[in-house]
C-alpha cells in the first residue's frame, strides 16, 4: 500500500482512530469519523496536533463547513470504486466551503478512477500498489486526458474557456 | 450541424488512446474482468450471449453522410455486415471481436464519431427530435442545447459512478417525438409569460420494470441557467439515489420515494449555491452553438412543385409513401422523408453495410448531407427538395428501404430479445416478425391507421412496451416464452404507461390476439379515431372480451 501526493509517495503520518480508542494527548496527528467529530468537537479542536476527518458515502459535507480550515487532512472513503458520492463530497468541500488542506481519497482507489478524483479536489490517494508501481498508476491517470468540457474547480482550463480566450484573440487581432 | 474543432477531436484522440490501453491491460491480464468490466462499459462494449456487442453514440440522432458511410464500413470490417439502429438514437453491432473493437473506435475517430458513454452508470448520450431543425411545429431548434449537454456530460468527473444509468432528452416541439417524459430528465422548450424561449423541466421519468411519467420540477428554466441547473439535478441523484438495491437505484425510484415537492426542494436550494458559477452560460456563447446549426443554404421555392404532384399521380406506390413517410417541412418546397427500417418481415432497425453507405450518398446528394436517427429505430434525411422526393424514393426503393409504413401496425419497435441479449427473457424479433407478416398488407394497415406496437424481450424495457399503444412484453414461464400485452401505453406529449390486459399468451397464440385487438378496434371505432383514441374512450373491456371471453 502507497500513498501517492504531488507526484511523490508520502509516509502517512496519521493515525486513524476508530470511535473507541482514546485520543492521545497531544502530537500525532488524529483522523476521526465524522460522528466522532461531531460528538467530541469542541475537545479535537482545542487539541495540540493535526486533526483529520474521514468521510465515508452517507456523511454530510456540510457538518464540516463550520471547522473547514482545522483540517489538515480530509479522507474520503471509497468503499467500492463504482461508488461515486465522493466525487460530489470532494467538489463541495474544495468549491463550496474552501478547503485547503490535503483531501485524500481512500479505499478502493484504482488506476482509472485517479483523474476523475482529480478533477473533483482531491491531491491524494492511498493505493493498493506498493510505492513505484503506484506513483506510476497516478502519473499515467493524469496523464490520459488533457481536454475538458467542465468546469470543476481545479485549475484545468476547460474547453470553453479556451475557445473563448481563442475568440477573443482573433477579434482583437481583426480590430 | 456541429462540427468538432480541434478540442473535440483530440478528446476522441484521448480516449481512443485511453481505451485501446485498456483493452490491453484486460488481455494481460493486469485488469480483472470485473474491474474492466465499468471501463468498457463506459465505452459501450457490452459481452452478450455469443459476442462482445459495441454501442457507437449518434449524439442526439445526427449525422453527416461521411460518418453513415462508415458506419457502413465498420459493419462490413468488423461485423457480420449489418448494425442494429437502437431506440436510444446509436447503432449496435453485434458481432465485434475485443482485440478488434481499438481498431474500430480509431476508425470511427476518423469521422468524429466513438462510443463514449454509451453505456455504464454515466449520463448517457443526449436524445432527442428527429426532425430538429426541420419541423414545421418547431418553437426552436433543440440541437444547440443537446450539443451543449454533450459537452458537459462526457466524462464528467463528478457524474461518472452514479447509483444507476442517467438519461436525457430533450424536444423543441409541443409535439414530443423524443419522449422526453419517459426519460430522467425530459427538456420541453417553451415559451415564458415574457416571451423568452427555455425549458420545462421534468424529472424522474423511465421505463424498466418500474415505469414512470416524469413529474414537473421546474416549468421554466432559462437557457444560461440550464447547465447549473442539470448539475444541481445530478449532484441530489447522486449524493442520495440509492445504491443499495440495482433494481432501485435509477433516479425515477428516488424521485418516487422521496416525493417530487422534497426533491425540488433538494434541487433548488443545490441550484441557489451554483447558479451564478461557472456553468452559467452567456448569450454570446449559445449564439455560437445556435449559429453552428444554423439551417443549410436553402433555396427560395414554390411550396407546390408540378412535377411532384404529376409524379404522384403516375405512381402509386410513390404516392403512398409520401402520404405516410413524408413529412411537412418549415421551409416552402421542402419536405422531411422518413426511410423506415421496418421492412415487412425485417428485423427492426437493421441495415446492412451498403444499405447505410447508401443513405449516407443521399443524404449528400439529397440533404445537405444531413442524417437523422430516430427512436423509433428508422432514419430520416431531414431536408429533401420536394422536386427531388420522386428520384429519392427510387433509389430507396432499390435498395429495400423506401417500405411506405411509417407510424402504422408494422412500424414495430423491438429490442433485440433473446437472439442476442444477455437480459433478455424471450425472443423479441421473430415475434415482430411474424405482426409484420400479418398485417404486411398496406391497404389493410392504412385502414388500421396509426398504431404503435412496441416489444420488449424483458422487463428491463429497452423495446418501450410501457409506452406502445399495444405493448408486448416477452416473459419466461418454466422454460417456455410468452407475452404479455399491455394497453393505451403513449410516448407523446400525452405521456402514458399502459395496463397490463390479463394472463400472458404463448409464442403460437399472441400474434392472433393481437389480430383480435385490431379487428375490436375496427368494429368500435368511430371516423378518425386512432387505436389508442379508442381505447381512451372505450377503455379496456372491451379488448379484454376479445382477448379472454369469460375467462
Amino acid at each position: 500500500m502507497a500513498i501517492v501526493k504531488n507526484d511523490c509517495v508520502i509516509d502517512n503520518e496519521w493515525v486513524a482512530l476508530d470511535d473507541e480508542s482514546s485520543v492521545p494527548e497531544s502530537g500525532a496527528n488524529v483522523l476521526v469519523s465524522l460522528a466522532r467529530f461531531k460528538a467530541e468537537h469542541d475537545s479535537l479542536i482545542a487539541r495540540n496536533g493535526g486533526l483529520g476527518v474521514l468521510l465515508v458515502p452517507g456523511d454530510a459535507p456540510e457538518d464540516l463547513a463550520d471547522d473547514i480550515d482545522r483540517f489538515s487532512l480530509i479522507a474520503v472513503k471509497f468503499p467500492a470504486y463504482t461508488d461515486g458520492r465522493g466525487y460530489s463530497y470532494g467538489r463541495i468541500l474544495r468549491e463550496r466551503y474552501g478547503y485547503k488542506g490535503e483531501m485524500r481519497a481512500v479505499g478502493d482507489v484504482l488506476r482509472d478512477q485517479i483523474l476523475y478524483m482529480h478533477r473533483c479536489g482531491f491531491d491524494a490517494y492511498e493505493m493498493a500498489d506498493d510505492g513505484d508501481v503506484a506513483l506510476e498508476k497516478v502519473r499515467a491517470a493524469l496523464r490520459d486526458m488533457t481536454v475538458y468540457y467542465q468546469p470543476t474547480g481545479d485549475d484545468r482550463a476547460t474547453a470553453g474557456s479556451l475557445r473563448e480566450r481563442r475568440r477573443a484573440a482573433l477579434d482583437g487581432a481583426s480590430s | 450541424m456541429y462540427r468538432y474543432d480541434d478540442f473535440d477531436r483530440q478528446l476522441v484522440a484521448e480516449r481512443t488512446a485511453q481505451f485501446r490501453d485498456q483493452v490491453a491491460r484486460r488481455i494481460s491480464g493486469e485488469l480483472t474482468e470485473d474491474q474492466f468490466k465499468p471501463l468498457r462499459l463506459m465505452n459501450g462494449v457490452y459481452l452478450q450471449l455469443h459476442a462482445y456487442m459495441l454501442r457507437v453514440a449518434v449524439p442526439y440522432g445526427t449525422l453527416n453522410g461521411e460518418q453513415m458511410r462508415k458506419l457502413g464500413y465498420i459493419a462490413r470490417t468488423y461485423d457480420k455486415g449489418y448494425g442494429h439502429f437502437t431506440t436510444r438514437q446509436n447503432i449496435q453491432y453485434n458481432w465485434p471481436k475485443l482485440n478488434e473493437i481499438p481498431d474500430a473506435l480509431a476508425d470511427l475517430a476518423t469521422v468524429e464519431m466513438h462510443a463514449i458513454q454509451t453505456s455504464g452508470n454515466c449520463i448517457r448520450n443526449t436524445t432527442t427530435d428527429q426532425y430538429a431543425g426541420a419541423a414545421a411545429d418547431e418553437i426552436e431548434d433543440p440541437r444547440p442545447y443537446c450539443e451543449l449537454i454533450r459537452q458537459w456530460s462526457t466524462f464528467h468527473p463528478e457524474f461518472t459512478y452514479l447509483p444507476r444509468k442517467f438519461k436525457i432528452a430533450v424536444t423543441g416541439s409541443p409535439n414530443d417525438r423524443a419522449a422526453v417524459r419517459v426519460h430522467d430528465i425530459g427538456l420541453r422548450m417553451h415559451k415564458n409569460a415574457a416571451g423568452e424561449t427555455g425549458f420545462e423541466v421534468t424529472i424522474g421519468g423511465g421505463l424498466g420494470r418500474t415505469p414512470f411519467v416524469g413529474k414537473t420540477v421546474r416549468d421554466f428554466i432559462g437557457k444560461n441557467d440550464l447547465f447549473s441547473y442539470l448539475e444541481a439535478i445530478l449532484r441530489v441523484y447522486n449524493r442520495f439515489g440509492r445504491r443499495d438495491n440495482k433494481y432501485k437505484a435509477r433516479f425515477k425510484i428516488l424521485v418516487h420515494e422521496v416525493g417530487i415537492d422534497d426533491i425540488r426542494q433538494q434541487v433548488e436550494e443545490e441550484w441557489a449555491k451554483i447558479k451564478d458559477g461557472s456553468l452559467r452560460v452567456s448569450d454570446d456563447e449559445i449564439a455560437q452553438y445556435i449559429a453552428q446549426f444554423a439551417p443549410p443554404a436553402f433555396e427560395e421555392l414554390q411550396d407546390n412543385d408540378p412535377e411532384f404532384e404529376r409524379r404522384k399521380q403516375a405512381h402509386p406506390d410513390f404516392a403512398a409513401w409520401v402520404r405516410s413517410n413524408v413529412i411537412a417541412h418549415k421551409q416552402p418546397g421542402y419536405a422531411i422523408a422518413n426511410i423506415s427500417l421496418k421492412p415487412i418481415g425485417g428485423i427492426p432497425g437493421d441495415a446492412t453495410a451498403a444499405q447505410m453507405e447508401l443513405v449516407g450518398d443521399l443524404a449528400d446528394q439529397y440533404s445537405f448531407g444531413d442524417v437523422r436517427v430516430t427512436h423509433e429505430q428508422n432514419l430520416v434525411l431531414p431536408h429533401v427538395k420536394k422536386a427531388d422526393l420522386f428520384s429519392l424514393w427510387a433509389e430507396l426503393n432499390g435498395a429495400q428501404l423506401a417500405t411506405a409504413n411509417l407510424g402504422f401496425v408494422t412500424d414495430i419497435i423491438a429490442c433485440p430479445g433473446l437472439d442476442y441479449c444477455a437480459l433478455a427473457t424471450a425472443r423479441s424479433i421473430p415475434l415482430s416478425q411474424r405482426i409484420s407478416e400479418r398485417f404486411g398488407d398496406l391497404e389493410r394497415q392504412y385502414d388500421i391507421g396509426e398504431l404503435k406496437i412496441k416489444i420488449s424481450g424483458c422487463i428491463n424495457a429497452c423495446g418501450h412496451h410501457h409506452v406502445g399503444h399495444i405493448g408486448i412484453l416477452g416473459l419466461d414461464k418454466r422454460g417456455k416464452e410468452f407475452y404479455q400485452i399491455t394497453l393505451g401505453g403513449d410516448a407523446s406529449q400525452d405521456a402514458a404507461i399502459g395496463k397490463i390486459a390479463g394472463a400472458g399468451f404463448s409464442e403460437a397464440e399472441v400474434v392472433d390476439a393481437i389480430e383480435a385487438l385490431i379487428t375490436r378496434y375496427i368494429d368500435i371505432r368511430t371516423v378518425g379515431e386512432r387505436f389508442i383514441d379508442t381505447y381512451r374512450r372505450v377503455g379496456m373491456d372491451p379488448f379484454k372480451e376479445v382477448l379472454y371471453g369469460d375467462r
